[in-house]
C-alpha cells in the first residue's frame, strides 16, 4: 500500500452531543491518502457518528475536522470561518463516497439510474455518457446483468454492491463505509467484502466502520477501537488484535 | 370462511360425511334486515308523490347533461389547482426558511379554518374588494386591466374556492407523504453531492407522490360532490342546473334523484379509475421497496411531533 504523507482526514478534539448526551468526547484521528482505516467498537461508541461527521451528515460541536483539505462545513476567508451554503456542501460531498448500512438505494430508480443519478445531476454529464459510465461501474462490482432491476428485486448483497458502484462512479477521493455488511444475511456478507477488498487493493482511501475484524486483518492498514466517544486504541490491525486491554479484548472476542 | 371439503376418514378407511350447520339465526337476522331495507326503498319507489317518469325524462335533459360536464371539468380543474398548490405549500411548510414556513402555516390555517361555502361566496364577490384586476410592469404604463366582475364567473369562483380549499388539505397529505419517504434516501442523495432542491426534486418528491397519488383519487371523488356547493354562486354545474329547473317546476325530489344518480355514476367511474391508479402505483409495490408499511410511516410522520422524550437519545448506530 502506498504510504504517502498527505493526510486526507485529520481530526483533532472532535466533540458532538445529541441533546445532553455526548457521543463524541474528543476524537483525534488521521487517515493518510491510500490508507484503509477500519473502525470497530460497540454500538453507541460514536463510530458511526464520527464517520457521518466526515461528510457533514452530522455537524460537530467542537474541535477541528479537516477532510480532503477542507475544514468540514467552513471555509477560511479574511481570518474568519465562513459557514458553507447548500452548494458548498454539495460540491464537497461529491468528492466523498458514502456507503450506508441500509444501502439507501433510490427506491424509484433501477440499478443503472441509481448509479447515473449523481453523474447526470451533479457532474452534469450527458445522459448517454452517464449511463455508459454507470454501466462500467456496475460491471466493476459484477452486476452488469442487473442494471435494469429495481432495488427491491435485488438481494441485500447486490443492493450494497450497487451502492458501492454508485459512490465509486463519482470518482471520490475518499470512501466512507458505515457498517456496510451489518444489515446483510450472513451468506451475503462475503460478496460485499470481496468488492471492498478489491477496492482497497486498488489503492482507494477508505474509512470503514464495521464488525468484520477479518476484513481489517486482511486489507486494513489501521484498526481503531472506539468506546464511549473516544478512540481507545488505534494501531496496525495485527497489533491491535493482540492487545492486552481487557475492554478491547472482550469486545474483539465477541465479534470474532 | 371457507368450508372443509375433504371428508373425514373412519377407522376402517371409510369416508364419514359432515353434517352442515344451518346457521338459523343468520337467516333470521338477514331476512329482517332485508325487509327493513325493502320497506324503506319501497317508500320512494312506490310513492305516488314521486313522478318517476319525470326522473327518466330529466335524466338526459340537455341542461342536466351540460351540468354533468361542467361538474366534471370544475372538479378536475379545482383538483389540479389544489394538487399543484398543495405540493407548493407542503414544501414551504417543510422549508428551513421560517418566513416561508409561517406563510404556509397561515395559509393552511386560513383555508382549513374557514368553511368552503364562505370561501366560494368570497371569491364570487371579489369585485366588491377589487373592482379591477391590473397586471402591469412596475413604474411603467405597460400592462393589462380586467373588470373583476367579468373575470370571476360562477365557474372561476368555484374553481378558485374549491381548488384553494383543497390545496390546504392536500398540503398536509403531501407533507405526510414527503416525511414518509425514508430519511436514508435524503442522506444518500446528499452524500452523492446533490443540493437540497435537487434532493427534493429528483429523489424525495417522486417517491412521495407515489405514496400520495392513490389518496388523491379520494380527494377527487369528494370534490365531485363538493361542487354541488357551487349552487350558491350560480356556476353551471349539475346541482345548480338542477336547482334552476326545480325552482321553476317544483319537481324538487325528482331532480334531486336525477342529480344523485349522476353523482353516483360519476363516483362509480372515479372509483374504478382509482382502483386502476392503485394497481399502477400499488401500495404493495411501494411497501415491497421500503420494508415498513406506508400507513405506519404516514402515521409515524403525522404523529412525529408528539414523540415522547427518549432518555438515551443518540445511543446506537447514528
Amino acid at each position: 500500500m502506498s504510504e504517502s504523507n498527505s493526510l486526507l482526514v485529520q481530526a483533532k478534539g472532535v466533540r458532538k452531543s445529541f441533546g445532553t448526551h455526548e457521543v463524541l468526547k474528543g476524537i483525534d484521528f488521521q487517515v493518510h491518502k491510500g490508507e484503509v482505516s477500519v473502525i470497530v467498537g460497540p454500538s453507541g461508541s460514536g463510530k458511526s457518528t464520527f464517520l457521518r461527521a466526515m461528510n457533514g451528515l452530522e455537524l460537530i460541536d467542537a474541535g477541528s475536522l479537516i477532510v480532503d483539505g477542507e475544514q468540514v462545513g467552513y471555509s477560511l476567508s479574511d481570518g474568519r470561518y465562513r459557514e458553507w451554503g447548500d452548494g458548498d456542501w454539495a460540491k464537497f460531498r461529491s468528492r466523498i463516497g458514502m456507503v450506508f448500512q441500509r444501502f439507501n438505494l433510490y427506491a424509484h430508480f433501477d440499478a443503472l439510474e441509481n448509479v447515473a443519478a449523481s453523474l447526470i445531476h451533479v457532474k452534469k454529464l450527458s445522459k448517454a455518457k452517464a449511463r455508459e459510465r454507470a454501466r462500467e461501474q456496475l460491471d466493476r462490482v459484477g452486476l452488469a446483468d442487473h442494471s435494469h432491476k429495481r432495488p427491491h428485486q435485488l438481494s441485500g448483497g447486490q443492493q450494497q454492491r450497487v451502492a458501492i458502484a454508485r459512490a465509486l462512479a463519482m470518482d471520490p477521493d475518499l470512501m466512507l463505509f458505515d457498517e456496510p455488511t451489518s444489515a446483510l444475511d450472513p451468506e451475503l456478507v462475503d460478496e460485499v467484502l470481496e468488492t471492498m477488498k478489491a477496492l482497497a487493493e486498488g489503492g482507494m482511501t477508505m474509512v470503514v466502520v464495521t464488525h468484520e475484524v477479518g476484513f481489517a486483518r486482511e486489507v486494513g492498514d489501521s484498526l481503531a477501537f472506539f468506546d464511549e466517544g473516544i478512540v481507545m486504541e488505534k494501531d496496525e490491525p495485527e497489533l491491535l488484535l493482540k492487545t492486552e486491554n481487557p475492554r478491547v479484548r472482550s469486545f474483539l472476542d465477541r465479534v470474532r | 370462511m371457507t368450508r372443509r371439503t375433504a371428508p373425514f376418514i373412519g377407522p376402517q378407511g371409510e369416508e364419514l360425511s359432515i353434517a352442515r350447520r344451518w346457521h338459523i339465526r343468520r337467516w333470521i337476522v338477514g331476512a329482517i334486515a332485508l325487509a327493513a331495507v325493502l320497506w324503506f326503498v319501497s317508500i320512494f319507489v312506490f310513492s305516488d308523490r314521486i313522478r318517476w317518469e319525470r326522473v327518466g325524462e330529466y335524466l338526459f335533459y340537455e341542461h342536466i347533461l351540460n351540468g354533468v360536464v361542467a361538474t366534471i371539468w370544475i372538479s378536475l380543474a379545482a383538483t389540479v389547482l389544489g394538487l399543484v398548490l398543495g405540493v407548493l405549500f407542503a414544501i414551504m411548510k417543510l422549508a428551513k426558511n421560517p418566513v416561508l414556513k409561517w406563510i404556509a402555516e397561515a395559509y393552511i390555517w386560513f383555508f382549513r379554518g374557514t368553511p368552503v361555502l364562505v370561501q366560494l361566496i368570497f371569491w364570487f364577490n371579489l369585485a366588491l374588494l377589487l373592482p379591477y384586476i391590473t397586471l402591469k410592469i412596475p413604474f411603467t404604463s405597460i400592462g393589462m386591466r380586467w373588470d373583476t366582475n367579468s373575470l370571476i364567473s360562477g365557474d372561476t369562483a368555484a374553481i378558485l374556492g374549491l381548488g384553494l380549499n383543497l390545496s390546504a388539505y392536500f398540503a398536509e397529505t403531501v407533507r405526510a407523504g414527503i416525511m414518509a419517504v425514508d430519511r436514508g434516501q435524503t442522506e444518500a442523495a446528499k452524500a452523492g453531492g446533490m443540493t437540497s432542491s435537487q434532493t427534493m426534486r429528483i429523489i424525495v418528491l417522486p417517491q412521495a407522490l407515489k405514496i400520495i397519488i392513490p389518496p388523491t383519487a379520494n380527494e377527487f371523488i369528494s370534490m365531485l360532490k363538493t361542487t354541488s356547493l357551487i349552487v350558491v354562486v350560480a356556476g353551471n354545474d349539475l346541482m345548480t342546473n338542477a336547482s334552476n329547473i326545480y325552482k321553476q317546476n317544483n319537481l324538487v325530489i325528482e331532480l334531486l334523484i336525477v342529480c344523485s344518480i349522476w353523482y353516483m355514476f360519476m363516483t362509480a367511474i372515479a372509483t374504478y379509475l382509482q382502483s386502476l391508479l392503485e394497481k399502477r402505483f400499488g401500495a404493495d409495490r411501494v411497501r415491497a421497496i421500503r420494508g415498513t408499511s406506508i400507513g405506519q410511516r404516514m402515521l409515524d410522520a403525522a404523529t412525529g411531533a408528539i414523540r415522547l422524550p427518549v432518555r438515551n437519545g443518540g445511543k446506537g448506530a447514528r
